[in-house]
């Protein structure tokens, strides 16, 4: 690889960094002070922060994809004070992610679609991706939260209803950001 | 051991998952039951300030509210007053000799983040050890009864609230003086909770008002709420009923943390009298 290879690849990382991180802070800020007092019922609460660690990079590696699950978990346990509860939730996120993936996506369409987004994925894909992601993170989350069985037809119907809201909130930012790409 | 390397490699999402999961799982049962979570919580630094400045936004929005409320209060106390009571008695000579020592006193404190849509709530306050704010002290509002301070830093403290799974409060029927314990249910309503553990002869009516005992960390007679079903699940032998609770846990603005003076002098005694048995 010469110099002039390198320089757009170095560029398109850092503008990759810094959307990531911009897009952390963002999500993070909205989880802790708006969507934390938005409940129904007791029963459906958003936990849009997810959509973080869904729209990584494809190419990101392992370690930093559970790493950076790890801390955004932390993140937002310390605004919610219950460390390690979203940590854990986070970490399996990122595991399922990584199978998701692996299953539904060949490895050498990378160059041309480097995130996992409704503009570049399609709506079937993106929505399986994202309901069935969704699922596993809420289904661990609340009953690690409980932290019993006695009461797992509640937590789980809390699974559901909570999932769906979260699932129609990242519909919604996906079609907000919505980007018809030329594909070369 | 280099098949142990490309097996380890092969399959490195697992183990990742394995080394985070655990870790993560270690910090929440550790700092979750023990209450030890001084450094990743919202009294912590960033979290605290970030609170309070957001806090200091959405304190705008209702002053009204508040207002009111702290107006009512002041009629309320205005009416304790000696100067509002008529003088019934043709008696007109007075006796001050009974000197009063003063066992309960009152800290306010902003409200700066509270949750009540989790199984385990906490509120945290804008006052802290500088304030005179210790752990073990009670919690109300002009409503009634908020809930327990669990951890105390200089500036901060956070409240175990009243909607919690471990929460647990002497108290009593108001007229018959029933002593029981007051809980949160298991249904995550922010607005009942549960009186459990009455004895059997006691009988309890709807509206009748839940209060505290006295027992614990509060006044006698701080508010609950009131009885709003007899027959609540459980209970066995003993009564439970469920109750309306009087303070509405998601608007609250400004407590009283209350200071009981004879409180390290209580559980001095009961610890010796544990000891001794």
């Amino acid at each position: 690889m010469n110099k002039r290879d390198w320089r757009p690849y170095k560029t398109k990382m850092s503008r990759t960094i810094l959307i990531n991180l911009a897009r952390f802070i963002v999500l993070v800020f909205m989880q802790v002070f708006l969507l934390k007092n938005i409940t129904f019922y007791n029963l459906a609460t958003p936990y849009f922060y997810i959509l973080f660690i869904l729209l990584l990079p494809f190419e990101v590696p392992n370690v930093l994809l559970f790493a950076l699950a790890f801390v955004t978990g932390l993140t937002v346990d310390a605004f919610y004070d219950t460390p390690g509860l979203h940590a854990s939730a986070c970490v399996v996120l990122a595991l399922v992610r990584v199978l998701f993936i692996s299953i539904t996506v060949q490895k050498d369409g990378f160059d041309n679609e480097p995130e996992p987004t409704l503009s570049i994925m399609g709506f079937r894909w993106f929505f399986t991706y994202v309901l069935i992601l969704t699922l596993f993170h809420h289904f661990f989350l609340l009953n690690l939260e409980v932290f019993s069985f006695s009461e797992i037809q509640y937590t789980l119907s809390r699974v559901v209803l909570s999932s769906l809201f979260t699932v129609f909130l990242i519909l919604i930012s996906g079609l907000l950001f919505f980007r018809r790409k030329e594909r070369k | 051991m280099r098949n142990l390397w490309i097996f380890i490699t092969k399959y490195n999402a697992f183990f990742l998952f394995l080394i985070f999961e655990i870790s993560s799982l270690l910090i929440y049962i550790k700092y979750n039951s023990f209450q030890k979570a001084t450094f990743l919580n919202s009294t912590s630094k960033v979290t605290g300030t970030l609170y309070s400045q957001v806090d200091a936004l959405k304190g705008y929005l209702s002053l009204k509210e508040t207002n009111d409320s702290l107006a009512r209060e002041n009629a309320k106390l205005r009416g304790q007053l000696k100067a509002s009571f008529y003088v019934d008695s043709v008696e007109k000579r007075k006796v001050n000799d009974t000197v009063y020592k003063q066992q309960y006193s009152y800290i306010v404190a902003k409200v700066i983040n509270n949750s009540f849509n989790k199984r385990s709530n906490y509120i945290t306050i804008d006052r802290g050890s500088r304030d005179g704010i210790q752990k073990d002290m009670g919690v109300i509002t002009g409503a009634g009864v908020v809930g327990q301070v669990i951890e105390v830093t200089d500036h901060l403290a956070i409240i175990q609230s009243v909607l919690h799974k471990n929460t647990r409060f002497s108290a009593m029927l108001a007229s018959t003086k029933d002593i029981g314990s007051f809980v949160w249910g298991n249904d995550l309503d922010p607005h009942r909770g549960v009186l459990i553990d009455i004895q059997n002869n006691a009988q309890p009516k709807i509206g009748e008002t839940v209060v505290t005992s006295g027992y614990s960390l509060f006044p006698t007679g701080i508010p609950f709420g009131k009885i709003t079903n007899l027959h609540a699940k459980g209970g066995g032998l003993l009564i439970n009923v469920e109750v309306a609770l009087a303070v509405d846990f998601t608007k609250l603005q400004y407590v009283y943390v209350v200071n009981n003076k004879f409180a390290g002098e209580q559980t001095g005694l009961e610890a010796v009298q544990n000891k001794n048995e």
